[in-house]
């Protein structure tokens, strides 16, 4: 069965003191490996029996959630009860001290008896729960009769504040903080010049996650979309196929190194399988190091989590063993006018290229001197 | 200590040590043995921008985040972000600003968030060992003597 731990941005953003539990539950170590082809193998002749054994297996939990589950009781008034999930349950106990509360630890499948039993012994129970209404509808399905949060407060977190609005069904406008300094490039990082270089070819610029992300805002304003990770280079090649050619001509994916060992490889073979009728030209940041979430490795560094010597994916011989021609490496902040008139060259050609690049990341740099000069010895 | 936690807001921009002076803090709370928690929105914290870290300390905290109007202390590291935070003060809540301290003082700019912390400290009920002790674990052993110089600087305000 497989089990999603939902975290939602509150809780990754927070630190607490927690007490660890007595139960130490070990890793599976399998003496040996046991054949079990119904249960591993989905071809249509066993997936129907192991739908069937999902649901089954499903329904026990679910009877096993109502009467054993993670779920917490606090007593409280009998005026008012909360039934509540996740960080949202501090929220409420601040907002609303007096109110009994149910807090479901596991919110799928529902303890719903638990859910109606605990309703039942409110005169009024409100649901709190942060973003889309999942809990209020699931009970109210149930026949369960909860009052959920008023549409506003849908949007955006949820914090005491906005629990107190809640429970006082108060939808007047809320206070608006001032908006703070946004973030921008590091002075010397070296995206900033390709950024100024793509706004200077007045580029159509599909983008991708990390801190590159940043050449949206000013002063380059130099990015026309960003998805998920590795989306950069599908949705370039689909604006290649769509948009008038004088336009699609100016299309350009860029795409971080570590984003690109992620998804982006999928992207660049679709790219060779499906050239565009005026080619493509990706732009592979390479900064060495996983900048935005704090300078982890990745396959392309050469080095593990623990910045030890392992295997390498090197771009230009991934992208030339796919197919593409045109393959380029170069050093963005030492040498701006190459990097401008390759870009310039590689969108005339109407041909595929691939343009790495490659600058360690300010931030990272001293760090990458120094693994390399250990791995040197 | 009071049922009602202590409710403390620091701020500045990105590179200037918000995140690490609001552990400082915690650690200290901790180490008092009250319950803490903290809240951090640290955006992209390397890269310039706002940054603010809300720290809860008392008998017992739920919300890991300082309501509007609440917060006890508000520290500023940068002097342009007291207007963005400003809100967050409940009347009668102190702001602690590097105006208060002679920056001159200090051998490094980069510790004026420990400085700060120095002048929040003597607002707060914590022994000076146990802010010793906490800034020690938190920060690497070469920059132990000046971050204690600007932290007493900050002190004896």
């Amino acid at each position: 069965m497989p089990v999603l731990l939902r975290i939602t941005t509150r809780v990754c953003h927070s630190k607490t003191l927690v007490r660890r539990g007595t139960v130490q539950i070990p890793a599976p170590r399998p003496a040996h490996f046991e054949h079990d082809f119904p249960s591993r193998v989905m071809i249509p002749a066993y997936a129907k029996p192991a739908h069937l054994r999902m649901r089954k297996t499903l329904a026990e939990i679910a009877e096993w959630n109502n009467s054993k589950g993670p779920n917490l009781l606090l007593a409280g008034s009998p005026s008012l009860g909360i039934i509540t999930s996740g960080v949202a349950f501090q929220y409420a106990r601040e907002a609303a001290p007096q109110a009994g509360i149910l807090k479901i630890g596991m919110t799928y499948p529902l303890p719903i008896d638990r859910m109606s039993r605990f309703a039942g012994s409110v005169k009024k129970c409100v649901v709190i729960e942060e973003g889309d209404p999942y809990l209020v509808e699931a009970a109210g399905d149930a026949g369960i009769e909860v009052e959920g949060k008023q549409e506003m407060y849908r949007f955006g977190e949820l914090n005491s504040d906005r629990v107190r609005r809640i429970l006082a069904e108060d939808s007047t406008p809320e206070p608006k903080r001032a908006p703070g300094k946004p973030p921008a490039l590091c002075p010397g990082c070296p995206h900033r010049n390709v950024y100024t270089i793509l706004k200077e070819l007045d580029c159509i610029v599909a983008g991708d996650i990390g801190c590159y992300s940043l050449g949206v805002l000013p002063p380059f304003e130099a990015m026309d979309s960003l998805v998920c990770m590795g989306a950069a280079i599908g949705v370039g090649l689909g604006l290649r196929h769509s948009l008038p050619a004088e336009e699609a001509k100016r299309v350009v994916s860029v795409i971080g190194d570590s984003t690109f060992v992620h998804s982006g490889i999928t992207g660049l073979v679709e790219m060779v399988y499906n050239p565009p009728a005026t080619g493509h030209v990706v732009i592979i940041l390479d900064n060495g190091t996983t900048a935005m979430t704090g300078m982890q490795e990745h396959p392309g560094t050469g080095r593990t989590l623990e910045h030890a010597k392992t295997g390498k994916v090197v771009f230009e011989d991934l992208a030339r063993s796919l197919g593409v021609r045109n393959v380029h490496v170069v050093d963005p902040v030492a040498e701006p006018e190459k990097l401008k008139t390759l870009i310039e060259t590689c969108l005339e050609s109407l041909q595929l290229s691939v343009v790495i690049a490659r600058r360690n990341c300010l931030l990272a740099a001293g760090s990458i001197r120094e693994y390399e000069r250990c791995h040197e010895q | 200590m009071s049922s009602k936690p202590t409710n403390v807001v620091i701020a500045g921009l990105g590179g200037q040590g918000v995140i690490k002076a609001s552990d400082i803090l915690a650690d200290v709370a901790f180490s008092a043995g009250v319950d803490v928690k903290k809240s951090e929105l640290h955006g992209m914290s390397q890269r310039g921008g706002s940054v603010s870290s809300d720290v809860r300390f008392g008998e017992r905290v739920y919300s890991p985040m300082v309501p509007e109007g609440e917060a006890d202390f508000l520290v500023v590291i940068a002097p342009d972000q007291i207007a963005v935070n400003q809100s967050v003060l409940r009347a009668g809540g102190i702001l602690i600003e590097p105006s208060m301290i002679d920056e001159s003082k200090l051998t490094t700019k980069k510790s004026v968030n420990v400085a700060l912390l120095g002048v929040l400290s003597h607002h707060l009920d914590f022994p000076v060992d146990a802010w010793t002790a906490a800034l020690k674990r938190n920060l690497p052993e070469k920059l132990h003597e000046a971050n204690l110089i600007s932290f007493s600087i900050g002190r004896n305000q």
